[in-house]
């Protein structure tokens, strides 16, 4: 047991800490504040606090408790909404009210639910980490798949199907030399990656339902991306699309050091809307980590690992894991601030060192891999992370360093958000590596997807260099078949990649339904292409019927646009005709 | 001290909204403790021996030996010393005769509904020569973070009477939408604007204002005091008025008395509380000289890294929460300094507030009141606070189609002050003009004009009747049926109030 030697805002130092050991967790002072050794010099250990320190004194006690920061696992955690330290906020109002009050104890795993656990190895059965020894219906969108736990191997001397609690005993091995109870909960220390048998790279879509993401910038299961963007541009609303409607097992959102209202909002949300495939409430396949900017900032860089960590136990057992951080950059700020305290050396922009390894040992932990243990299973991680670079100025440290680890980058623009072109990605500055590794997923029903997504990004780039000439010399000038490329680039701008989160026909977007609507566009050129060449003048396109269709074809719903579009495409065929245009017969104009 | 510890714990930092702690306790002047300067450093730091049972953070009480008394706090605290930041600076300060005195104690705003038609000092002290305030018990003007599972989602409609606010960036009860502004632009009157016409709506028995002024001239103070009187809303009115002749280390205190005031009025007496804090650039200013003061590594143009927690942890106090009728909604003020969104104290802000609203100088210049910059604002609340029920079904179509078009025309009016009108085509030009009637008609209005939610959709509507039908992609075909002036059943728009 030690002392407060020092306190300076999260940073506390304590004497007589002597065989404590880096990141064992402490309890600091009479309230029990949860606190983590990061440094040791003798006697003395350097902590930091995860939660505030006002009030605190010299000589108050600090407790060693020999455990590492480790989040709990188990049926329950779905639904779950926590702080960075995985203290169960809603157990907390019950507690302590509408307010926060530190040194409060609210586990993660409620202690007195009863699961439903149904064994799936029998006695005499040798198991091992990794292998699952039954299951649990933790939700109706959720089977939990109990796991034995890291460092056990042993034969099956007991095992018991019924109601338990996640403390209760539902199993027994006899390992080596002694005997080890198991029950639905585990732990596990959050800095330390989850091991795996194997790794494969990303593949196959994380079907998002955001056109501008399935079609053209696409992310791959197990892949990374970041998000980055100046305030207000879309971070938040893009990652709440991303855990609402992506066609994944289950989702985790980390709100770290953002709004308060936000996360109110989303939790709110949550429990009204319905899982698209199931009718399900949308919560059973969540969990949310809020660690909003007015609470500590250390328990920032906690709540991160916290839900990476829980990324990962699901992803052990099988499932496609979805886990979204808004945003990166208030964490890479806690360390900053933590650095600073400890006199440490300061790199770019007073960002410790650091920063790039701790970064991308973060975003590591995404991937696709080969699940340990039996039966065989291949689960995954993806990660997206929101960036929140200083006056939208990308060139700052937190940016790069995560554009280096990325495969997918969605770069928000102010320039599109202040005209209301949501979402604001920019087409020209974002990209994704995963093109390849989605290909064989796009093609097996939409044949051509990858010319198709080719055309559609060499519209928008010829567009970006006309418009430089249309700023010299206006857009009058331009010979007809510009002025069509300006008019088609509009339409894939404004009536494909514009997609309202808001717009209840439009929230989420089929793959389906995104092919159709941009192939209707690339047909509209085509067809217009040769009117121009039968001499038919650009107003008249301009001016046709379909152009109003196609800008209302994000109307249609999804289950309702594969029958509808044939009317739509034969409009555009047969609007488009010479004739039906109105357009002098062109064997009579070379009279 | 082991006992004396916990008193203090009970006597300072924890307090719970809902029941005040009523009584002091009686025997803290059994507890004070006392400690020597042993060696100064720097403008404001007193390096003092180690004052045991100090609590980190805590307000101190410097006695020099001429009688004189100056607040200090402590802010870094060990066995070997206490560093005490000295409000107003160290000067007089000598080393053998200067006592540092510990009472236990942050600062804490005594609260009593009598609070409400006064004005105090950054301190809390009553500046209005008012009877003495007796109050029902005390709240640390820190406050206590809201658990985000205990929020409401704000989604209640404030009409403000100004269209680019009510029409394009709502606001709503518990948001927290702050004014960006510069030098010399009339945010002032903008505000005062507001708080009059949204004080006035439905009378609400249960709605408050509370004022904070930091740093600001005493002619700011005034014209804002003179205003709340005006409308009659000064006996629902709290100030706290932090001038600047006052000293600055008052500028970090006085928007969290506000708040204190604020978070007692919601969450104790279920009222709708409106927070103007004005101007928060000053309150940045002095977050970044106590800093320097503190040597301390800056970040972003010397302000320090810790300013947007700081200021979070100041704006997040704005909300509803579940188990209060009431609510804080937050409107601060800041001048961005040369006009620039991008400067750390404006782009910190925008990270933390729920939108804002910016003014244009050039808006200004053109004589358009209030000149607000509708593509640099956002609210980013407003999908809750609008459409059927709450404003009007065809609300968010509307706005949409309003950006589009301005976008469109704004884009317009750029190319053509290049290449001239003449190089656009027939279509093109109609968007330029709407440009125009975007400015003067729709988000100009007059000072004293109130127009209700209707009027301002209406205004759209009218616009929206000199462009290209089919050009109106974003409105859903029934509502131009219903409300586009060409095919409306009803009679026209009703004509706007001048
Ligand atoms: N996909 C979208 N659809 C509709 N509106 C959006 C979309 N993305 C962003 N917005 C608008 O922009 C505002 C700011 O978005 P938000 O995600 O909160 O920005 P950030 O997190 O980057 O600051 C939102 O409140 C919303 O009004
Ligand atoms: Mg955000």
């Amino acid at each position: 047991m030690g002392k407060i030697w020092r306190v300076s805002g999260p940073l506390i130092i304590a004497d007589g800490m002597r065989g404590t050991q880096v990141y064992e967790v402490v309890e600091i002072g009479d309230e029990g504040l949860v606190g983590e050794v990061i440094g040791l010099e003798g006697e003395r250990a350097v902590i930091q606090a995860h939660e505030e320190t006002l009030g605190l004194r010299a000589g108050e006690e600090v407790r060693a408790t020999g455990r590492i920061l480790s989040a709990e696992l188990g049926p329950g955690l779905m639904g779950s909404i926590y702080d960075g330290l995985q203290k169960s906020l809603l157990a907390m109002i019950d507690s302590s009210g509408a307010f926060i009050r530190r040194g409060i104890q609210a586990p993660a795993l409620p202690r007195d639910r009863r699961w439903a656990f149904t064994p799936s190895v029998k006695i005499g059965d040798t198991v091992e980490f990794g292998d699952i020894i039954g299951t649990v219906p933790e939700t109706p969108l959720v089977e939990h798949r109990i796991m034995v736990p890291y460092g056990v191997k042993g034969r099956v001397t007991e095992i018991h199907e019924g109601e338990f609690t996640v403390e209760e005993t539902i199993a027994v091995l006899q390992c080596k030399a002694d005997k080890r109870e198991l029950s639905l909960m585990q732990d596990w220390p959050v800095r330390k990656p989850r091991p795996y048998r194997s790794r494969r790279t990303p593949s196959g879509l994380l079907t998002t339902g955001m056109r501008i993401l399935d079609y053209m910038f696409p992310l791959a299961l197990g892949g990374k991306a970041a998000v980055p963007g100046g305030f207000g541009t879309g971070k938040t609303v893009t990652q709440q699309q991303l855990v609402r409607w992506a066609e994944t097992d289950l989702n985790i959102y980390i709100g770290c050091g953002e709004r308060g209202n936000e996360m109110a909002d989303v939790l709110h949300s949550f429990r009204q809307l319905k899982e698209p495939r199931s009718g399900r409430p949308l919560q059973e396949k969540e969990i949310f980590i809020a660690n909003t900017s007015n609470m500590p900032v250390v328990a920032r860089e906690a709540g991160i690992f916290v839900g990476v960590t829980m990324a990962e136990y699901y992803r052990d057992m099988g499932y496609d894991v979805l886990l979204v951080a808004d945003s990166t950059s208030r964490w890479a700020e806690a360390m900053r601030e933590m650095g600073g305290r400890l006199e440490e050396m300061p790199g770019e922009e007073g960002f410790p060192s650091y920063l790039g390894s701790r970064l991308s040992g973060f975003y590591e932990r995404a991937g696709r891999v080969d699940c340990l243990g039996a039966p065989d299973r291949v689960g995954s991680v993806t990660i997206a992370g929101a960036v929140s670079p200083p006056g939208a100025d990308f060139s700052e440290p937190v940016t790069q360093h995560t554009l280096r680890i990325v495969g997918a980058l969605f770069s928000l623009d102010t320039a599109l958000a202040n005209k209301r072109h949501f979402p604001a990605i920019n087409w020209l500055s974002s990209h994704s590596q995963y093109v390849t590794a989605v290909r064989d997923w796009w093609n097996r029903f939409d044949p051509g997807w990858e010319t198709t997504r080719a055309e559609a990004q060499r519209i928008l780039q010829k567009e970006s260099e006309l418009e430089e000439i249309v700023r010299l010399v206006g857009p009058e000038s331009l010979p007809d078949d510009d002025k069509l490329l300006l008019l088609v680039a509009r339409m894939i701008r404004e009536d494909f990649l514009q997609q309202s989160a808001f717009s209840e026909a439009d929230t989420f977007c089929t793959p389906k339904k995104a092919g159709l609507m941009l192939k209707a566009i690339l047909r509209f050129h085509e067809k217009a292409r040769s009117l121009l060449d039968a001499a038919v003048p650009y107003e008249t396109i301009r001016s046709s019927p379909v152009v109003a269709r196609i800008a209302r074809m994000k109307e249609i719903r999804n289950e309702t646009f594969e029958e509808k579009y044939p009317s739509l495409r034969e409009a555009i065929d047969s609007v488009l005709q010479p004739d039906a245009a109105g357009a002098p017969d062109p064997s009579r104009a070379e009279e | 001290m082991k006992r004396s510890a916990t008193a203090f714990r009970t006597g300072g930092a924890e307090y719970r909204p809902g029941a005040t702690e009523t009584d002091r306790p009686a025997h803290e002047a059994l507890f004070v403790r006392e400690g020597r300067v042993i060696q100064k450093a720097g403008g404001a730091l007193l390096i003092a021996e180690a004052i045991p049972g100090t609590q980190y953070n805590e307000i101190v009480e410097v006695h020099l030996h001429n009688g004189q008394i100056k607040a200090g706090q402590a802010i870094d605290i060990s066995d070997e010393c206490t560093v005490v930041q000295v409000f107003g600076g160290v000067s007089e300060v000598d080393l053998k005769n200067a006592r540092i005195r510990c009472k236990g104690e942050t600062l804490r705003l005594p609260v009593t509904m009598d609070l409400l038609g006064r004005v105090f000092n950054g301190m809390g002290q009553p500046i209005d020569n008012g009877p003495v305030i007796v109050p029902e018990g005390y709240l640390d003007i820190n406050g206590e973070a809201i658990n985000p599972a205990a929020r409401n989602p704000p989604a209640e409609f404030i009409e403000t009477g100004l269209s680019a606010i009510d029409g394009l960036n709502v606001l709503v009860r518990g948001q927290k939408l702050p004014l960006f502004s510069g030098a010399g632009l009339p945010h002032n009157r903008i505000a005062a604007q507001i708080i009059r016409q949204a004080a006035v709506k439905g009378g609400d028995e249960d709605f408050a204002i509370v004022f904070g002024g930091v740093g600001i001239s005493y002619d700011d103070a005034s014209f804002f005091i003179e205003n709340l009187r005006q409308t009659g809303a000064l006996e629902r009115s709290i100030a706290f008025i932090n001038t600047a002749s006052d000293p600055a280390i008052e500028r970090i205190s006085t928007p969290r008395l506000a708040l204190t005031a604020a978070e007692y009025l919601a969450w104790q007496r279920d009222m709708h509380v409106l927070v103007v804090l004005t101007d928060m650039t000053n309150y940045c200013e002095a977050l970044r000289e106590l800093s320097s003061m503190r040597e301390e590594i800056p970040s972003r143009r010397g302000y320090p890294g810790y300013m947007y927690t700081d200021l979070a942890t100041l704006y997040e106090r704005a909300g509803r929460v579940s188990g209060s009728e009431g609510s804080v909604t937050i409107m601060p003020i800041l001048t961005m300094p040369d006009d620039d969104i991008t400067h750390p104290i404006p782009d910190l802000t925008g990270y933390i507030t729920e939108g804002q609203i910016v003014l244009s100088r050039s808006l200004e210049r053109g004589g358009i009141y209030p000149p607000i910059d509708v593509f640099l604002s956002l609210s980013r609340m407003m999908k809750e606070g609008i459409g059927e029920h709450k404003t009007r079904e065809d609300h968010n179509n509307v706005f949409m189609q309003l950006y589009a078009a301005y976008a469109e025309a704004a884009y317009l009016r750029e190319i053509s002050t290049i290449v001239g009108a003449d190089a656009l085509g027939s279509r093109d030009r109609i968007y330029l003009d709407h440009a125009d009637r975007m400015e003067v008609r729709f988000i100009g209005q007059q000072e004293t004009e109130r127009r209700s939610v209707e009027q301002t959709l209406n205004l759209g509507w009218e616009l929206f009747a000199d462009l290209p039908e089919e050009d109106l992609k974003l409105i859903r075909e029934e509502f131009i049926a219903t409300y586009h002036p060409k095919h409306a059943a009803r009679e026209p728009a009703p004509e706007t109030e001048g």
